[in-house]
């Protein structure tokens, strides 16, 4: 049960490792504003879940657990509505896909 | 030794690249930045000297022997609320300047003083 | 670590766009502040997090809102400030030859007062926390300062930025105007009215916790402030003056300031030193842990409510500017 839960926690925490390297090279590399908010998205939401369930695999003691467990609730609902608010903000500045031009600022409410 | 003193020299480039921005940028804005970067790498500097190899954090618990200073903590967590003091003020002090001469240019800024 | 902290640092010195710099200023707090949880300082980890990257970049986009975006292009001297700059970084670097290396346990820095703080705190203070226990108790003092400076700077920044006539919209207008917002930011404003009781609930926490771990007084009140900034950035400044009244939060910034010094002048009544603790009560533990609970509830109280006063003044400032451009035009 021991090994399972470490070579759980290990694919997780290697997972989510290598997605950030990757979506890291999407913001270099990919071509347009709303793709590379797509390579934000996956990292800032599915690799911090990756590696929060990782890391809980681990089995400390409880109160780090439910530390874990809220920090891992908030990220799930910060993350994707601050890409949210991105994209809209790049939507209302007149940005729209498959047009890679100058990224104008978006107006705050 | 590098690697001994390795973390004063990268506070000293950042110093130094906070220093650089201050004096070569005219805009206002941009120089308060550059001041920023230069606290912050005296924060680094501080902390840098508490800390102790093999140490942990500065709160006391049953069975850990070894603690990392707590001092600088103290000293420089009052400089990190007195620098944002010392921005906010600056900031304010930009937005009024921009009202009265109409840009935060420095030449522009000082352009206008010498005509009036 | 520092080799990225010096890349974004140059960058920050290469862009115009005002915009991207202060989000790279925020990026720079932020691993700022993860370098010093590899030193162990998580105090200041918390602090720089909070104040570095969330309320200075704030700060940095407001005043870049009412100022403008680029900066232009004049970089005077440049060839003269890099030899200088060359110059005074050879001789730092000189100066450091003779340092001690990083993490040596025998450092000067280590050696004199801070074993006695490290080993003295547990018996006369008995608060987990060696940075609580010497902010606010041994080096009280100090703190009490930081906190007239902080107070001094929300008076500075309501001296410069506030106005004194302002629009007072009627209900109706201030409704009218949330529900044409309501539909335009339907998901943003939502998920953060669910995230805002809990941020306000996360720096009382942090407020009280302080005693046992990284925590107290300042990181409280900035979180606070952060979290009605948020609510007024999302819902409108009129909606939150509604929510906020003015005049109290400005009473408050300085009734934080009187209980900090309240509480050094009962020490001094009761007939023992300014801020000595061990006079508020029979038990000198006693005494020390009302004092250091009140003393970082007066600096909550301070931060939070001019961290409060310099957004609002800022924010309300642009409003200010549009409104007259507006009429003037």
């Amino acid at each position: 049960m021991e090994v399972v839960l470490d070579v759980m926690s290990g694919t997780c925490l290697l997972l989510g490792g290598f997605l950030a390297i990757s979506s890291g090279l999407g913001i270099i590399r990919f071509p347009d504003f709303f793709t590379r908010m797509h390579a934000v998205g996956v990292s800032d939401t599915l690799v911090t879940v990756l590696i929060l369930v990782g890391l809980l695999l681990q089995l400390p003691e409880w109160l780090v657990v439910a530390k874990l467990i809220f920090i891992l609730l908030m990220t799930l609902f910060i993350n994707p509505t601050a890409s949210h608010a991105l994209a809209k903000a790049a939507l209302k500045a007149g940005l729209t896909p498959k047009v890679s031009g100058e990224t104008k600022e978006g107006e705050r409410s | 030794m590098v690697l001994g003193l390795f973390n004063y020299w990268a506070v000293v480039v950042l110093m130094m690249i906070g220093f650089y921005i201050v004096i070569t940028h005219g805009n206002l804005i941009k120089k308060m930045v550059g001041l920023t970067i230069f606290q912050t790498s005296v924060f680094i500097f501080y902390i840098s000297i508490g800390k102790v190899d093999g140490g942990t954090a500065p709160i006391l618990e049953e069975g850990i022997k070894l603690y990392s200073n707590p001092l600088p903590h103290v000293l420089i967590l009052t400089a990190i609320v007195v620098g944002i003091a010392t921005t906010a003020l600056g900031l304010a002090l930009i937005v009024r300047i921009r009202e009265a001469y109409g840009s935060i240019e420095e030449e522009e800024i000082q352009h206008k003083d010498d005509l009036a | 670590m520092l080799a990225l902290l010096v890349g974004v640092a140059a960058v920050i010195a290469r862009v115009r766009d005002l915009l991207a710099v202060a989000m790279l200023l925020g990026v720079y707090g932020l691993l700022s502040a993860c370098l010093f949880v590899f030193m162990d300082a998580v105090d200041v980890a918390f602090t720089e997090a909070s104040v570095g990257a969330g309320i200075s970049t704030i700060l940095m986009l407001t005043a870049v809102a009412i100022t403008g975006r680029r900066e232009s292009s004049s970089l005077y001297r440049s060839s003269i400030a890099l030899v200088l700059v060359v110059l005074t970084g050879g001789l730092l670097i000189y100066g450091t030859l003779d340092m001690p290396y990083f993490g040596a346990i025998d450092a000067p820095a280590n050696l004199h007062v801070s074993p006695r703080y490290l080993v003295d705190s547990l018996r006369e203070i008995d608060v987990p926390n060696a940075v609580t226990a010497v902010l606010a108790s041994y080096r009280g003092y100090d703190t009490f300062g930081e906190v007239v400076v902080i107070f001094t700077a929300g008076i500075g920044v309501l001296a410069l930025l506030s106005i004194t006539r302002e629009p007072k919209d009627s209900d109706e207008e201030v409704d009218a105007l949330n529900e044409a917002m309501h539909d335009k930011h339907l998901i943003v404003r939502v998920v953060s009215k669910m995230m805002i009781p809990f941020i306000l609930l996360f720096a009382l926490y942090v407020q009280f916790h302080g005693d046992f771990g990284p925590g107290g007084g300042f990181q409280a009140g900035v979180i606070f402030a952060a979290a009605i900034i948020l609510y007024s950035l999302l819902f409108g400044l009129s909606t939150a003056r509604r929510v906020i009244n003015k005049p109290v939060v400005r009473v408050l910034s300085g009734v934080g300031v009187l209980l900090y010094g309240g509480v050094g002048v009962i020490s001094l009544l009761r007939g023992e030193n300014y801020l000595d603790y061990n006079a508020l009560r029979e038990n000198p533990i006693d005494g020390q842990h009302l004092g250091i609970l009140l003393v970082e509830f007066g600096v909550g109280v301070t931060v939070a409510s001019v961290m409060m006063i310099i957004f609002f003044n800022f924010a309300g400032r642009r409003e200010h500017l549009l409104l007259n451009k507006d009429r003037r035009e």
